[in-house]
C-alpha cells in the first residue's frame, strides 16, 4: 500500500500539520506501510496524477485542508483519500453550518450567532454587540468560523471583552461565532469505521492547567492533563458517545472524524464542534483515544487507511 | 449505582515535577508556531534577521572550501581548544581595526555565534534577580537569554539616537535605591536590532562614563557595524574601554549565519572564564566553521564582499522605507543607515500580536514588538527585517502588511476595541 500524507500548507496551522503528517508517517513505518509526506504545491496535482497512490491522507489545517477544496480534487482525481467527502468537509469546517445542522437533527448545541466582518461595516457594531450579548448571556465563547487549534478563540465576560475577542478572532477570518459557554467537563470523542461500521472510541476528557485548553495547553506537554477514557459515570459516558456517533454521521466524516462536546453540570452533552481531520501530534486528542481502546497507533492508522480504500471502491 | 470509568492519566510530561525551576522560562507560543509558513515561498517573510547569503560568491566559497579540504582538513575535522582557532583569532583582530578597536587575539574567545558567547557571559555574571539593563527595545535573543537566566530586565528609554544618558543613570540610581544588583547593560550600539538607531559618539562617552562610575559592565553586541549604508558609524564602544566593554562580533551577517562562528573580546580575566565555560559547555567550537571562515577570508577580497553588501541591504532598506511612505504615510518608522531593521510604530491599541495571524493569511510575516520586551511592551510596534527578500518582495511585503494594518485598525475602530 503506498500512501501520500498531505500536510503543511501555509494556514496558521502549519505547524501542527506538519507534526501530525511526520508522526502519522512513523506509525503507517511501523506496520510496514510505505508514506510519503508532501506539501501542497504547485507540483501535486500533477504528481497524483501520475503516481496513483493507493490512499491521500491529508492532515493539512486551515483553509484549502478541511475546507472540502483539496478533498474535491482528490474527488476528481480519483484518489481514496481519508475522512469526509467535499461537501461534508466543507459543511463540517464551516462551524456554523455544522452547528445549524446538528441543531436541526435534535441534538444539543450551544446557542450562537455567526457574524460575518461585512455585517458590522453597515450596522452600529456597538447595537449588535449589545443585542447579542441580552440575547446570549455571559460568558461567551468567540471563535472564528473557519480554524482550528484553538487559534483566535477567547471567552468574555461582559461587553468590553467581547469587543477585543471579535478582533482577535477576526484575525483568523472573515467570519465569527458566537457562542454561550457551557461550564462543564470537555470531551473530544474520536469515531472510526474499520469496516464494521461507525464506532466511537473512548472520550478524551480535557483539564487545562490554566482552566482554558488553548493553543499552549494543546500543543505543549505538561500543560494540560487528559483523562481517557473521561472519568465519567458510564451512562452520560455513553450519551456522550451516542451524540458523538450521531453527530458524525449527520456531518457525513467518513471513517475517522472527530466530535468535540461539553457535559453540562446537570450531566447533558452538548455538540461544539467536529474536526475533519483531527490533529495527530503527540499530544493531539484522537491517538489518546486509539490507546485506550486498546490500540497500536499503526495498528488503528492501518485499519483506517485500509477501510478508507474499501470505502472508496464501494461508493 | 453506576460505574465509573477509570484509565489513563497524562499530561505528556512525565518529567514535569522534575525540571529546574528556570525551565519554566522556556515555552513556545502560537506565535512560534504561525512563523513556520515563513519557509513557503508565497510568504515574504520580513521577520527573521536573516542575511541575504544568496548574494555571497559561489566562486569564492568553493575556492574557500577546496582549499581548507585539501590542505588542513586533519585539523579542521579534528577537535579543537577552548578558545578557538589561532589563525581566525588573528583575522578577527583586523575586522575589529575596522570599528576602531585595538584588541588582541589573545583576548579573544571564539564562539558558536555571538549568541552562544552572549550565553556564556549571562551564566558567567547573573544570579536570578540580578539586573540586566536593555534598550528600549532590545534585541530579542538576548531577552530569550537573561530571561532563562531569571535575570531582572530593566529598560532604558531609547530614542532615535538610542539609549538616553540620562534615562540610563535615573534607571541605575533608582535601582540601586531599591537594593538591586544592576551588574550588566546590554546595547547594540550601532544599527541596533530591532530598532536600527545608532548611538552617536558623545552618548557612546556619556554612557560608558556612567557605568565606569556605577560599576556596570557593557556588553556590546555589534554583528551590524560593517554594515553601513551611508556614513561610517561611531567607533565601537570598545575602543573607548578595555576594562569596562565586553565585545561581541559576529560572522552571521557579514558572512553566514549557517557556519554559526561569533566572538567575544573580553578583559583577560573575563576571557579567562569564558574560554573554560566554552570548554565545559561545548569542548570547542566547531572547527570546521571556524577555518572555513578563516580560509574565506585568507583567499577572499572579504572587503570588496562587505562593500557589496552594502550596496545590496541600502537598496532593500531604500525601498522598505519608500514603501511604507507611500503604503503607511501616517504610521511612524525608523529610518536606519545601515543594518537589517526598521522599527514601525502603529497606533496606540494596535496589537502586532494578534494581528500576525491576519498577516500570514495575507502572506506576509513580521516580528511581533512584544518579543523584543521582558516586560510585556511593544505591543503596538512591529520589527520589520528587509534584509533578506529581494528589493521586489520587501516593496510587495510593505504593501501587504500596509493593507494589514489598515484592517486592524479599521477593526479596532468597528469594536472600540482600542
Amino acid at each position: 500500500m503506498k500512501i501520500v500524507i498531505l500536510a503543511g500548507g501555509i494556514s496558521p496551522e502549519r505547524d501542527v500539520s506538519l507534526k501530525s503528517g511526520r508522526r502519522l508517517a512513523d506509525h503507517l513505518s511501523e506496520v510496514g506501510i510505505e508514506s510519503e509526506i508532501r506539501e501542497p504545491d504547485e507540483l501535486l496535482i500533477d504528481y497524483l496524477a501520475t503516481t496513483k497512490p493507493d490512499l491521500v491522507w491529508s492532515v493539512l489545517h486551515g483553509a484549502g485542508g478541511e475546507d472540502g477544496a483539496v478533498q474535491r480534487l482528490l474527488e476528481m482525481l480519483g484518489v481514496a483519500f481519508v475522512g469526509a467527502g467535499s461537501r461534508n468537509a466543507r459543511n463540517t469546517w464551516n462551524k456554523a453550518a455544522a452547528k445549524a445542522k446538528i441543531a436541526q437533527t435534535g441534538l444539543a448545541t450551544p446557542d450562537w450567532i455567526s457574524l460575518p466582518k461585512n455585517t458590522f461595516k453597515q450596522l452600529n457594531a456597538k447595537s449588535v454587540l449589545e443585542l447579542v450579548s441580552k440575547n446570549l448571556h455571559f460568558p461567551l465563547i468567540t471563535k472564528p468560523v473557519e480554524g482550528g487549534s484553538a487559534q483566535g478563540v477567547s471567552r468574555s465576560d461582559d461587553q468590553k471583552g467581547l469587543g477585543k475577542s471579535m478582533v482577535e478572532a477576526y484575525a483568523y477570518g472573515e467570519e465569527v461565532i458566537i457562542e454561550q459557554f457551557i461550564e462543564g467537563t470537555e470531551l473530544a470523542i474520536t469515531i472510526i469505521d474499520t469496516g464494521e461500521g461507525l464506532k466511537a472510541l473512548p472520550a478524551v476528557e480535557i483539564e487545562a492547567e490554566s482552566g482554558n485548553f488553548g493553543y499552549q495547553e494543546r500543543y505543549i506537554p505538561g500543560e494540560t492533563t487528559f483523562y481517557a477514557p473521561a472519568r465519567l459515570d458510564r451512562n452520560i459516558a455513553q450519551a456522550a458517545a451516542d451524540m458523538a456517533l450521531e453527530a458524525h454521521r449527520e456531518l457525513g466524516l467518513g471513517v475517522f472524524g472527530r466530535v468535540d462536546l461539553v457535559v453540562d453540570e446537570n450531566n447533558k452533552p452538548w455538540f461544539l464542534e467536529a474536526s475533519v481531520s483531527p490533529g495527530l501530534t503527540e499530544t493531539s486528542l484522537s491517538p489518546q483515544a486509539f490507546v485506550a481502546a486498546g490500540y497500536s497507533l499503526g495498528e488503528a492508522y492501518k485499519a483506517i487507511a485500509e477501510s478508507a480504500i474499501s470505502y472508496q471502491s464501494r461508493q | 449505582m453506576n460505574e465509573t470509568n477509570t484509565g489513563s492519566i497524562t499530561n505528556f510530561d512525565y518529567w514535569k515535577s522534575a525540571y529546574a525551576g528556570r525551565a519554566s522560562n522556556l515555552s513556545v507560543s502560537e506565535v512560534r508556531a504561525l512563523f513556520a509558513v515563513v519557509s513557503r515561498p508565497e510568504v515574504v517573510s520580513l521577520a527573521g534577521g536573516m542575511p541575504d547569503v544568496s548574494e555571497l560568491p559561489t566562486e569564492g566559497l568553493n575556492k574557500a572550501f577546496d582549499s581548507l579540504v585539501s590542505t588542513r582538513r586533519d585539523l579542521a575535522l579534528q577537535y579543537g581548544g577552548g578558545q578557538g582557532d589561532a589563525k581566525l583569532r588573528e583575522q578577527i583582530v583586523e575586522i575589529m581595526a575596522l570599528e576602531g578597536i585595538q584588541g588582541s587575539a589573545e583576548d579573544l574567545i571564539v564562539t558558536t555565534g555571538s549568541q552562544h558567547g552572549l550565553d556564556l557571559l549571562a551564566d558567567l555574571f547573573i544570579d536570578p534577580g540580578d539586573v540586566v539593563l536593555l534598550e528600549s527595545p532590545s534585541y530579542v535573543g538576548a531577552v530569550g537569554i537573561f530571561r532563562h537566566k531569571e535575570a531582572d530586565m530593566a529598560h532604558v528609554h531609547t530614542d532615535n539616537d538610542g539609549l538616553s544618558p540620562e534615562a540610563l543613570q535615573q534607571s541605575i540610581t533608582e535601582l540601586k535605591a531599591q537594593g538591586k544588583k544592576v551588574k550588566l547593560l546590554y546595547l547594540v550600539p550601532t544599527f541596533a536590532n530591532p530598532s536600527g538607531v545608532t548611538i552617536p559618539t558623545h552618548r557612546r562617552e556619556e554612557i560608558l562614563k556612567i557605568c565606569e562610575s556605577e560599576g556596570v559592565l557593557i556588553v556590546e553586541d555589534n554583528p551590524y557595524g560593517q554594515l553601513y549604508f551611508d556614513e561610517v558609524p561611531p567607533d565601537a564602544m570598545r575602543s573607548m574601554s578595555e576594562q569596562h566593554v565586553v565585545y561581541l562580533g559576529s560572522f552571521s551577517k557579514i558572512l553566514s549565519p549557517g557556519l554559526r562562528v561569533g566572538y567575544v573580546l573580553a578583559p583577560p580575566a573575563i576571557r579567562e572564564k569564558l574560554t573554560l565555560a566554552n570548554e565545559s559547555s561545548i569542548l570547542s567550537p566547531a572547527m570546521f566553521g571556524q577555518m572555513l571562515v578563516s580560509e574565506y577570508l585568507t583567499v577572499n577580497d572579504w572587503k570588496k564582499q562587505i562593500t557589496d553588501y552594502r550596496d545590496i541591504y541600502r537598496q532593500k532598506r531604500d525601498a522598505a522605507i519608500e514603501a511604507i511612505d507611500k503604503h503607511l504615510p501616517d504610521i511612524q518608522t525608523t529610518r536606519p543607515r545601515g543594518g537589517f531593521f526598521l522599527w514601525v510604530t502603529m497606533p496606540e491599541g494596535v496589537d502586532s500580536k494578534a494581528m500576525l495571524p491576519l498577516a500570514v493569511s495575507e502572506l506576509v510575516a513580521y516580528t511581533p514588538g512584544t518579543a523584543f520586551y521582558g516586560n510585556g511592551m511593544g505591543k503596538n510596534n512591529l520589527r520589520v527585517c528587509f534584509s533578506h527578500p529581494s528589493v521586489e518582495r520587501v516593496s510587495l511585503g510593505i504593501q501587504r502588511l500596509a493593507g494589514v494594518i489598515n484592517n486592524q485598525i479599521d477593526l479596532l475602530k468597528t469594536f472600540d476595541a482600542e
